[in-house]
């Protein structure tokens, strides 16, 4: 058993996760639902009484709560992989990719899974903070719902059901993340 | 108990996406960057199989658990929708390296900022709600 856990806490390779990604969308369809993890976000809204003042979110919410309770178990699963089952914090990037991030400014980048002087309460403060996390996160809620998915919902569940309106998502889920990463973060993360 | 069904494969998730590295900042930019085939190789990897999975679905008329036809239902075609809702979420994800999967698992490996970035996407979510309307979709 304790072998058992000390191969499960080596970091996965890429082709034990992929699979076991659809696996994931095939058992939620299974169970009649679909895979798509931004939808809560939008039932977050409802359950706050969102819907009083616009239709978009006036909708029985309750018909979503097993997208929470799966929001639920990625929560869990989150913290049971980061107590039980890592054997080391450290992120197997590139060496070009910890070079360049070095570069910016960077400390250590992939000794931890974020950039750890970014992902703090103070770096809110920060012009660098705010922009990459509460900017940041209010672009995604908006784009996701705008778009009708995020990448569970189009790069996932769309393009494995050789959707057309998923692909052209995707193409512009890699506009943005193209034209932030090579033209915004060079200059917001040497602020 | 109907929920605890989605409590389990949620969990799998999670550990799944922390294990392979998927919720960490630095392999979303790494993926933009197009310095490791990792990302690309799970994203792949999960659409390939996706596409089988889906066409055995269709092809043998595979009923639910609660043995309802499963119907995937078509997206309603537009480009304007999904190219600039898409750039606006991908410029979101490359700026906190996560999308809502990922957030949620970061939250359980202990990064409690990223509770700001969820209720931020939860504003942004009702921003877009409230203007909707407004937006060529």
């Amino acid at each position: 058993m304790s072998s058992l856990i000390e191969w499960i806490s080596q970091p996965w390779p890429w082709y034990v996760a992929g699979p076991i990604i659809a696996l994931v969308m095939f058992f939620l369809l299974y169970f009649g639902n679909t895979f798509g993890i931004s939808s809560n976000l939008r039932t977050v809204c409802s359950i706050i009484g969102g819907g009083k003042n616009c239709e978009f979110f006036d909708f029985n919410w309750k018909n979503q709560i097993w997208n929470l309770v799966f929001a639920l178990g990625l929560v869990i699963g989150g913290s049971v992989a980061h107590e039980y089952l890592s054997s080391s914090s450290e992120v197997n990037i590139s060496a070009e990719t910890v070079a360049e991030l070095k570069a910016y400014g960077i400390e250590n980048p992939g000794n931890h899974l974020v950039p750890k002087s970014l992902f703090t309460w103070e770096s809110l403060f920060s012009i660098k903070g705010f922009v990459m996390l509460v900017l940041g996160g209010f672009l995604i809620g908006f784009g996701t719902r705008y778009a009708g998915g995020c990448t569970s919902g189009h790069a996932i569940s769309g393009l494995s059901d050789l959707q057309l309106p998923s692909l052209i998502a995707v193409v512009g889920f890699f506009i943005g993340g193209l034209a932030v990463t090579y033209l915004i973060l060079p200059y917001l993360l040497t602020l | 108990m109907k929920f605890l069904k989605y409590l389990f494969v949620g969990l799998i998730f999670g550990i799944t996406l922390a294990k392979a590295e998927v919720i960490s900042w630095f392999r979303i930019y790494e993926m933009f960057r197009f310095q490791s085939f990792h990302m690309y190789g799970v994203i792949g990897s999960a659409i390939l199989i996706g596409i089988i999975l889906i066409q055995f679905i269709k092809r043998n008329n595979v009923k639910s658990l609660d043995g309802e036809p499963i119907n995937i239902k078509p997206k309603q075609f537009s480009i304007p929708r999904y190219l600039i809702g898409g750039i606006i979420f991908g410029l979101g994800w490359a700026m906190t390296g996560a999308c809502p999967g990922p957030m949620f698992i970061l939250l359980g490996n202990g990064i409690g900022v990223i509770s700001v970035v969820i209720l931020s996407a939860v504003l942004g979510t009702y921003v877009y709600g409230l203007v909707r309307n407004k937006l060529p979709h």
